[in-house]
């Protein structure tokens, strides 16, 4: 089995009629995704690329079965659009879209957090791939291949790297879970990490993080205690310069955290086999698996 | 996107938070002006930048006429302010902040930020004022207490006479505490901040609270919704060449090496520069073409980098995503002819249509090095920076 999103899987695209959605709805319906609909207020009872188009999700879910929604419209309209999905029933909620401001999605974090039954991946990500099976977001799907390795990542064309380094060593993957480079993300990688352990066509994981947060020193903290898989982990950013600051307020929250040689050492005391090259993924999962 | 402290201060005086009579001011004369306006015998003037330590640096002055406010702003105004929280050129100045001096008797510290772990706004107060609140924070963090904004129902009263008892406040500071820890809360929320630094708030010879200084950050993604503060945006303040990147919607952080870098995607600009430090080299930029990178951007791009006479190579990683790596190939041949680039170029394709782009590059006579992979982009380049040093 895969997580989050297997053949099955019936996805709608809100923002469909729009440039982002209509390229990439088309991309994902040419690799296999079953999509089934899509959303646009006002266009509702139209056609577009042969899906029905609904003027709420609501009427989406109720006409088509929806169980996955796939986010493309613009980003003052982006918190609206993933409440709308949550509470149409959608269960899996992919937000592509980036420049979302970060209190609107500390409002829809808190929204989820109160719905075991819901969850929102991104903003601000290439979305999720169970290759062979389904694609939900801007992924180039010729680099992946079915396999067995999970992939969480921060980043986006960064995972593609990692991608296609397990899929030229013969690896492949189960899912690969973007989960965006935003301040606060739907999805943490601590969530992502438990979806990769509890699977079982997953046998080992690669984490890509970034500086900035404190988000990969969490999930070191829960790898250590909870997962039975060999992890392998990249954090981007050794090289990149302190930012420029201004007051001291967030060097006071972070404690001094945050840099990319400190999520190494929290990673790496978790037991996590990390790597400095970022060509070099691949070839780490292959030996922290044994392959 | 950061604030000036006048700015900030105007934002502040809308919520009725007590601060300085003051005025931004833009010549000598005017500081002149405006403090004889202000009336009383002592004036502060400050030289507003985009950077804290400035009274460190000199960039702010008690004076005791009109007289030395203009002749501080004469000597300040169009020259730049180095500070602890800059680079080595400093930031320029163009305003100078002219207000009553104030009768301090006590300094103490209020900030407030987005936190990331607990996703909430979080209040952070101390007794320990002034510029060593970082050292207070890493080595007694107990004596910085601390308020989480609840997003369902807001900053509440007794959250802010927590804190001002524990500051050890009296009286009819208390009200006052709770009244400016509130209507910050209501200015975060109500303007889509990042973080908003009091420091220091001041208890005045009269007992009273004051606002002396102000730090605001505009989280940009918001911006949108906020016309009036989107008004207050100083593109002064920011590096020359960063200005110019984002006016085509590249992302530009200027670095000290000598190998320019032209990636797209964030995440894997950051693994180009660490890898090409891994090999020995050293990245010159940070530079983001983003997903939808045209013909022009890469242009752009290449005339961004080059303007960086320290670059003796240049490293074009890209992993084709959405973007075809055919048209970047075209991008980078139209660039390399139309820039006139004279340092060796070290192109790296990947994904979507890399062969097609690859076979391009080749066939089309401009001196590009090849990479067959991301390992061996680096080594290619960190060499090629090499020979030409």
């Amino acid at each position: 089995m895969s997580v989050l999103i297997d053949k099955d899987t019936r996805v709608i695209c809100q923002g469909l009629t729009g440039a982002q959605g209509t390229f990439h709805t088309e991309q994902a319906m040419a690799y296999g995704t079953r999509m089934v609909g899509g959303v646009t207020p006002g266009k509702g009872g139209e056609s577009h690329l042969g899906l029905p188009v609904f003027n709420t999700v609501e009427a989406a879910v109720h006409e088509t079965g929806a169980n996955a929604s796939v986010i493309y419209v613009p980003a003052p309209a982006c918190k609206d659009s993933i409440l709308e999905a949550v509470d149409a029933g959608i269960e899996l909620v992919v937000c592509i879209t980036e420049g979302i401001p970060a209190l609107d999605m500390l409002y829809v974090k808190e929204f989820i957090s109160h719905r075991s039954d819901v969850r929102v991946v991104g903003p601000n990500c290439p979305g999720v791939i169970t290759p062979g099976a389904s694609k939900i977001g801007i992924m180039p799907g010729d680099i992946h291949m079915p396999g067995k390795v999970g992939i969480v990542s921060r980043s986006g064309t960064l995972t593609y790297e990692a991608v296609n380094q397990t899929t030229v060593a013969g690896f492949g993957q189960s899912t690969c879970i973007g989960i965006g480079g935003d301040p606060i993300p739907g999805m943490s990688f601590i969530e992502a990490l438990s979806l990769l352990e509890d699977d079982d066509q997953t046998e080992a994981i690669v984490m890509v993080g970034e500086i900035g947060g404190t988000a990969e020193d969490e999930a070191a903290a829960w790898i250590k205690d909870n997962c039975s898989k060999p992890v392998v982990s990249y954090i981007a950013g050794v090289t990149a310069p302190p930012g420029k600051r201004m007051g001291h307020a967030g060097a006071i929250i972070a404690g001094g955290k945050g840099t990319a040689d400190e999520k190494f050492a929290s990673l790496e005391a978790a037991g996590v086999k990390t790597v400095r090259n970022p060509a070099m993924i691949g070839e780490a999962v292959r030996e922290a698996a044994g392959w | 996107m950061n604030l000036h402290e006048y700015q900030a201060k105007s934002l502040f005086g809308r919520y009725g938070l007590p601060v300085s009579e003051g005025f931004a001011c833009e010549t000598p004369e005017q500081v002149a002006e405006k403090a004889r306006q202000i009336g009383g015998n002592k004036w502060v003037v400050k030289t507003q930048v985009h950077a804290g330590g400035r009274g460190k640096a000199g960039g702010v002055e008690l004076v005791d006429s009109p007289e030395q406010a203009s002749e501080f702003a004469r000597k300040w105004l169009g020259q730049r302010l180095v500070t602890f929280q800059t680079d080595e050129h400093g930031q320029p100045i163009h305003r100078i902040l002219v207000e009553t001096a104030t009768d301090i008797a006590d300094e103490l510290y209020l900030g407030a930020v987005l936190d990331r772990a607990s996703r909430r706004v979080i209040f952070m107060a101390s007794t320990e004022g002034g510029v060593e609140i970082e050292e207070v924070a890493r080595e007694t963090p107990e004596k910085i207490l601390k308020a989480e904004i609840d997003p369902l129902v807001g900053p509440q009263p007794y959250q802010g006479r927590s804190i001002a008892f524990q500051l050890g406040l009296k009286g009819d500071q208390i009200k006052q505490f709770v009244k400016i820890f509130v209507g910050l809360a209501q200015l975060f929320e109500d303007k889509d901040l990042g973080l908003i630094e009091v420091n220091p708030l001041v208890i005045t010879g009269e007992g009273n609270l004051l606002c002396l200084d102000a730090k605001v950050n505009v989280d940009g993604s918001g911006l949108f919704r906020h016309p009036d503060v989107k008004e207050m945006e100083d593109p002064s303040q920011d590096d020359e060449r960063e200005r110019e990147a984002a006016a085509w919607d590249l992302n530009y952080v200027a670095l000290e090496g000598n190998i320019g870098c032209m990636v797209n995607g964030a995440g894997l600009a950051m693994a180009t520069m660490d890898l090409i430090k891994l090999k020995g080299g050293a990245p010159a930029n940070f530079l983001d073409v983003g997903g939808g990178a045209t013909k022009e951007k890469v242009t752009e791009a290449f005339k961004i980098i080059l303007s960086d006479n320290q670059v003796q190579a240049v490293l074009v990683n890209i992993f084709g995503g959405i973007v075809r790596c055919d048209l970047i190939a075209d991008g980078i041949i139209e660039a390399v002819q139309e820039v006139g680039v004279d340092v060796p170029v070290v192109v790296r394709l990947a994904g979507n249509n890399a062969d097609e782009g690859a076979r391009k590059l080749a066939d089309s006579g401009v001196n590009i090095i090849a990479a067959e992979s991301f390992d061996n982009a680096a080594e290619k380049v960190v060499a090629a920076a090499g020979e030409q040093a």
